[in-house]
């Protein structure tokens, strides 16, 4: 901790920028998460082709026809990818006849049957977007939110008990008290490990893990006494339909102004982040606690005050799912959205628009998990497997720079934020 | 990091502090569970497992009215000595407050009924065991400095593996054998990531669980679910009863009648506390957990001490992950292991970075999680989600130091450089 030195402030004003063009400048910021994720896809496609009894088949006749066994690993992996990718963009030259169609006749039908796959990426992305946010919080103070999971499951919680027990308010006022409801939920389950942090120094990843678990039980508890809906199975009552978020389309369509939300909440963070004192403050402390300390930074209000929002970002995730996509929720509710905003997190370098581009990466990538399950037989684990890859790559860059040939870039980049 | 030096006034804050949580426990214990009984109620616990001990003695009947009224007093007594003068020991005062309350409860709960208390006691033994495995990897890891938050994910792997090497070789010690590699394997990833690359410690932890759980769900519904018969079926582990020990009531069934994973892990607990407190070896891994430098200057190799630290504690928790399969059920399901490894972690801390501490720890935690099963059984108003909560509080409570300081190895989670 005390090797750690006081860095001067230039290399502050180039942390703000999440620029593309640095991929075609040459800068390595950005293309080594880009090589991170291909490399991941591409160690996917060897988990899917290796275990592939047909492609296995074909190696072993690799010496009588080595042609087949390659053309039998091709169609593997294409088969994969190409519902995965079709399954989660849907294919252009419907979306494009769709459009035609419309603009000629007048009827949607096609249109809206070709941009559903696209939608349901967006969709599924709503969620990540915030819960990747929250973590991002975290690491900028320098803490470790292993507890997005638990605190996205409060926040659903909470925001499906204002959606359900409130009746007969106008949708103006009823949708944002459930969605403050989830925000306050989330933003307790997250208060608590940062204040026992600040004031005691007990190690938040320890505590926001055990939070996690309270919070499942916690939730055990709720589905099946206070909030049970009359009825056999452990779920809530719909919640009503002023407290829902609307939908862009019509069904089965779901994307919803979550979506549009979640940008807003984005663009929120950065400005809080990056042009206010309060940011300015909490970025002091995760570069450097000691000096923030004997600059006169408060430390103990910048560790809760983190939390807090990171808590209520994820809780907010879990309440964009609720309100927009399911309308309650039942036992697994949570289903690893905490755990993959970590490595959302990593992949957008803890940068809120980084982030929201990493989200919408993970949005298509498990969007389209579930079509290449039906279709190529494909378990939707492949895609936890390439995102532990991908954090893995992200957060060790040498591996991708041994991998690729690359030169290691001047230490610049010393100080990352870490829990 | 903390300070050790004492403070005689928060010495004597803790001190009241200690003595009012008894008397506001003893306090409890008369209103909750004396009042609201009545005077001729017995509480039956039985002592045997009827399974041909060699003694038979007599169950417990204890009446159930005057015993809480004992305990009570016994608490309220404690709190007011507490008060005036006090204890130094914490460890004396969380088993006095643990051991009343917990027996003022049972007392209550199971009033006019027969309640096995041996059947507990051995139930808390079994469910303890992959707790105190996944301690036991924490201790061993965080104590030459790498924190391994990955050992769920370890376990996972683990007890796949072992499931399908027992399935396809019908031997379950070499499924045995498989797991415990499997598990260093799986804690080689992870060192050689944070030592050799220096991956932020937790960041390759949660790839690990991430993995772990990708992996083996991945492999289990492309494989093991079509194929269950030739893949996923191997049998478990036979209890294996002590000869003449097994025999002692009591202490025989509740210890000496077990699986030999749990034999194994009380020999693994005696044998680590040995190691690491009486060997050369255990002080160079400590020395390299609380201070590397000052380890590498006398001439300690330390990235070596970590990766084999940490490689011996990922054979711990393979061991904890055939617990899962070979050990209790004999077949692998997705994410089986339930957030065991996690507990263990907890466990780890309470039982302050020591193996005996995490054992013991963990028989806690196993005795919550039993008693949240016969609690069901015997019907008592409490949702046993609340007792599940318990052992994840008392690590929050345990970390801020109130009750007890838990200190971590000072270089914990901090990466060595040269």
């Amino acid at each position: 901790m005390t090797d750690k030195t006081v860095k001067p402030t230039p290399s502050e004003k180039k942390d703000d920028k999440f620029d593309l063009r640095q991929i075609f400048e040459g800068s390595y910021n950005t293309l080594l998460p880009l090589l991170a994720i291909f490399t991941g896809l591409v160690i996917g496609a060897i988990v899917i082709a290796g275990t592939d009894a047909t492609v296995i088949a074909a190696w072993k006749n690799f010496f009588q026809a080595p042609g087949a066994a390659f053309a039998a690993t091709w169609t593997s992996i294409a088969t994969a990818y190409g519902a995965l990718f079709g399954g989660s963009l849907g294919n252009p030259r419907d979306i494009v006849a769709g459009f035609q169609t419309y603009f000629s006749t007048g009827d949607n039908a096609a249109l809206l049957k070709a941009i559903y796959p696209i939608t349901e990426s967006l969709t599924t992305a709503t969620p990540y977007i915030f819960a990747g946010l929250a973590v991002a919080v975290g690491f900028r103070c320098g803490l470790f939110n292993i507890g997005a999971e638990g605190q996205f499951f409060m926040g659903a919680l909470g925001s499906v008990f204002v959606g359900y027990s409130l009746q007969g308010l106008p949708a103006f006022i009823h949708l944002p008290l459930a969605l403050l409801g989830g925000i306050a939920a989330g933003a307790l389950w997250g208060a608590i490990p940062g204040y026992l942090k600040a004031k005691f120094g007990a190690h938040e990843v320890v505590n926001t893990i055990m939070m996690n678990w309270i919070g499942f039980r916690l939730s055990d508890w709720l589905l099946n006494g206070p909030m049970k809906s009359p009825g056999f199975r452990p779920v809530t009552r719909n919640i009503a339909e002023s407290a829902q978020l609307p939908h862009f389309f019509p069904d089965p369509l779901r994307v919803n102004w979550g979506f549009i939300l979640a940008l807003l909440v984005a663009w929120l963070i950065y400005w809080l982040l990056f042009k206010t004192t309060i940011g300015f403050e909490i970025r002091t402390v995760g570069a450097n606690p000691d000096a923030a300390k004997y600059a006169g930074v408060n430390i103990v209000r910048n560790f809760v005050l983190a939390m807090v929002i990171s808590g209520g970002l994820a809780g907010l995730s879990g309440a964009s799912q609720v309100l927009g996509v399911d309308h309650w929720v039942g036992q697994g509710f949570s289903a690893g959205y905490g755990f993959d905003a970590i490595a959302i997190a990593l992949l957008g370098k803890s940068h809120p628009f980084g982030v929201v581009l990493a989200a919408l990466l993970f949005g298509v990538l498990r969007g389209g998990a579930t079509r290449m399950q039906s279709l190529a037989g494909i378990p939707v684990d492949i895609i936890s497997i390439i995102q532990g890859l991908v954090i893995v790559f992200v957060a060790a860059p040498d591996i991708i720079r041994w991998l690729y040939r690359i030169r290691p870039a001047e230490h610049k980049q010393a100080l990352q934020s870490r829990g | 990091m903390m300070n050790t030096k004492k403070n005689p006034e928060i010495d004597m804050r803790t001190r009241i502090a200690w003595g009012v949580v008894l008397i506001v426990v003893g306090l409890l214990v008369l209103f909750l569970f004396a009042f609201s009984t009545e005077a001729g109620q017995v509480t039956k616990f039985g002592l045997n497992e009827a399974k041909g001990e060699a003694i038979t003695i007599p169950d417990l009947l204890l009446p159930t009215q005057p015993t809480n009224y004992v305990l009570a007093l016994i608490l309220i007594a404690f709190g007011a000595f507490q008060l005036a003068r006090g204890v130094k020991s914490t460890s004396t005062l969380v088993a006095v407050l643990a051991f009343s309350f917990v027996m003022a409860f049972l007392v209550w709960a199971a009033r006019d009924k027969s309640f096995s208390l041996v059947g507990m006691l051995s139930s808390s033994v079994v469910r303890a065991t992959p707790i105190a495995l996944a301690a036991l990897c924490g201790v061993i890891s965080e104590r030459a400095g790498v924190t391994n938050i990955g050992i769920e994910g370890t376990m996972l792997f683990a007890a796949q593996v072992s499931v399908i090497v027992g399935t396809t070789t019908h031997n379950l010690w070499i499924a045995l054998l498989a797991a415990i590699l499997t598990g260093a394997a799986v804690a080689s990833l992870h060192a050689f990531l944070v030592i050799k690359f220096k991956v932020d410690q937790i960041i390759s932890g949660t790839a690990v669980n991430i993995l772990g759980a990708g992996v083996t769900s991945f492999v289990s519904s492309r494989f093991l679910e079509k194929n269950i018969d030739t893949l996923n079926n191997s049998g478990t582990l036979p209890a294996f009863a002590i000869p003449l020990l097994s025999k002692i009531p009591v202490l025989g069934p509740v210890l000496f009648d077990n699986t030999p994973i749990v034999y194994l892990t009380i020999l693994l607990v005696a044998v680590l506390h040995v190691v690491l407190f009486y060997t050369p070896w255990g002080l160079r891994t400590r020395a390299v957990g609380e201070h590397p430098k000052a380890a590498d200057t006398l001439g300690v190799n330390v990235y070596l001490m970590r990766y084999i630290n940490v490689m011996i504690g990922g054979m711990f928790a393979g061991l904890g992950g055939a617990y899962f399969t070979v050990g209790s059920v004999g077949r692998f399901d997705e994410v089986m292991t339930a957030g065991k490894g996690f507990i263990g972690l907890a466990a780890m801390i309470f039982g302050k970075w020591t193996p005996i501490g995490a054992y013991t720890s963990s028989l806690i935690f196993g005795f919550a999680d039993s008693l949240q099963v016969k609690l069901q059984i015997l019907k008592v108003g409490i949702p046993p989600e609340f007792l599940l909560m318990a052992p994840y509080i008392v690590t929050m409570i345990v970390l801020t130091g109130v009750v007890g300081k838990a200190v971590a190895p000072a270089a914990d989670g901090q990466p060595y450089e040269k």
